[in-house]
């Protein structure tokens, strides 16, 4: 769990640095948006040569399990939070739980539901999904309840395509543009959420499955790099590194468009566990 | 474009020559401040050193102790809209010649750039260890009991690139990619979405 936890910080997945790649060649040289995609770039470089945090906000940890129910779990959720103290210890991990009634921080990034631990038995091998989100991106993340009068938003595709566009305009740069969005249609307030995240553990080269989803995807993409917003807010011609819509079940008097906001520094890592909880592959 | 060379504290007549869009290169010694230290500075706390002409960095940094020093190991801005309530009584009491973060301020911090003479320069964000390698010597802690990310860091930095994105004569980079974004948003919605293969 260490390592897999200390490669999330420091090193950003391949398939992120290489959008933020692209960014940087579609803009002009000299303009601040080149500037800053270099910055970013020159940043991951350092801390994955030196092994240390991508970004300062070592985020929330988020971590999903699937697997067989036994009581191996219980040992996994052991060392998953052992590791966590040790890579806080150590300056991986930024100290960012804090107690709401108290106000203190516990120092350690554990806590009340800290790190947020989701498990869901299936009949496979072991799967660790994880994701340290930053604070400013969440908080830029939201949730329309359809239909919306200020957006003119029914329910349908139209009136997703308006909630998604309309949460990149409100975000501006404050997530630390250019982000990545998940997106879950349906399900209730809490699973809009977690379904929304999980979509952003999806390659950003991915193609989703559904067409009606994979054609809005690229729509949305393209029109919010539209909006001009630019990297970090200031202008420039890449606003969102990638879009993810996926769905769930909703009920009949609720249609929930949830739009989750990740920043560029998307850090998240999937692996599969030998039955030894050894990582025995990278997804 | 060219980047411009300044040295904090700043002079009075730097931070007035200074203008929305000017990228500069930022050296000297800045102070660290977020949530607590704003929430401090104004609920009566002392300043724990003379802030005037200082760059005040909303930077909750990682620091870790080596040998018995202080080293940062990832310090990029965080959010400054969260300072916003406090901001401008700061600048007017204080008098810092820039705050530094990412995000940009609203109308008060506004309008008490313009009245003292401060300018707000936006660092990229996420950058954490392109930026630490600027920091080139960390001089001291104050009020560490707010915790790690929440104390005030004094450090020396060089060459620091950033960017004006508002001004002392009242300008935000900010208002203006918000007023053409929302125009964009406009158009974008007059173009219903179907399917399409
Ligand atoms: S939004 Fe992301 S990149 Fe920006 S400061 Fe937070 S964690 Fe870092």
């Amino acid at each position: 769990m260490y390592d897999l936890i200390r490669k999330t910080s420091t090193v950003l997945p391949e398939d992120v640095t290489s959008a933020i790649k692209k960014a940087l060649a579609r803009e002009d040289k000299g303009s601040v948006a080149h500037k800053t995609f270099d910055i970013i770039l020159k940043s991951i470089v350092l801390s994955s040569k030196k092994s240390l945090p991508i970004c300062q906000d070592t985020g929330t940890i988020l971590v999903m399990i699937e697997g067989r129910p036994d009581k191996s779990i219980f040992h996994l959720e052991k060392s998953i939070k052992d590791a966590i103290r040790k890579l806080t210890k150590e300056g991986i991990l930024r100290q960012n739980c804090v107690c709401p009634l108290t106000e203190k921080n516990t120092l350690d990034n554990t806590g009340l539901h800290v790190p947020q631990i989701h498990f869901e038995p299936v009949n496979r091998p072991t799967k660790i999904s994880i994701m340290l989100k930053g604070g400013g991106s969440e908080n830029m993340s939201t949730q329309y309840s359809l239909p919306n009068s200020k957006i003119q938003a029914g329910r349908d595709m139209e009136g997703v395509r308006r909630c998604i566009l309309d949460a990149v305009f409100q975000a501006q740069g404050k997530g630390c543009a250019p982000g990545i969005i998940g997106v879950c249609i349906g399900g209730d307030r809490a699973s809009g959420y977690l379904f929304a995240k999980k979509q952003i553990f999806r390659n950003l080269e991915d193609k989703n499955p559904s067409p009606v989803l994979a054609s809005l995807e690229k729509t949305v993409l393209k029109q919010a790099n539209e909006l001009g917003i630019g990297p970090m807010g200031l202008g420039g011609k890449t606003t969102l590194l990638g879009v993810k819509i996926g769905n769930a079940g909703r009920h009949p008097a609720s249609y929930f468009v949830t739009v989750s906001y990740s920043c560029w520094a998307t850090r998240r890592y999937v692996v599969e566990l030998t039955q030894k909880g050894e990582i025995k592959k990278w997804i | 474009m060219d980047m411009k060379q300044i040295t904090s504290p700043l002079q009075h007549d730097v931070i007035k020559g200074l203008t929305v869009g000017d990228m500069v290169s930022i050296s000297g010694r800045i102070v660290t401040g977020r949530d607590q230290i704003h929430k401090y500075l104004t609920s009566g706390g002392e300043p724990p050193i003379d802030l005037s002409g200082l760059v005040i960095y909303h930077c909750g940094p990682v620091v870790i102790k080596e040998k018995g020093q202080w080293k940062i190991t990832a310090a990029g801005p965080t959010t400054s809209m969260r300072e916003e309530p406090y901001q401008a009584q700061i600048i007017s009491k204080l008098r810092p010649g820039a705050i530094m973060g990412k995000g940009g301020m609203g109308e008060k911090t506004k309008k008490a750039m313009s009245e003292c003479g401060c300018v707000y320069l936006h660092a990229a964000g996420g950058a954490a260890q392109y930026l630490a390698e600027c920091i080139i010597k960390v001089e001291g802690v104050h009020l560490e009991e707010f915790g790690q990310p929440e104390a005030m860091w004094v450090l020396t930095i060089k060459d620091l690139p950033a960017l004006v994105t508002m001004d002392s004569h009242g300008n935000s980079l900010h208002d203006t990619i918000l007023n053409d974004s929302s125009k964009r948003l406009e158009e974008l919605f007059s173009q219903p979405f179907s399917v399409k293969k």
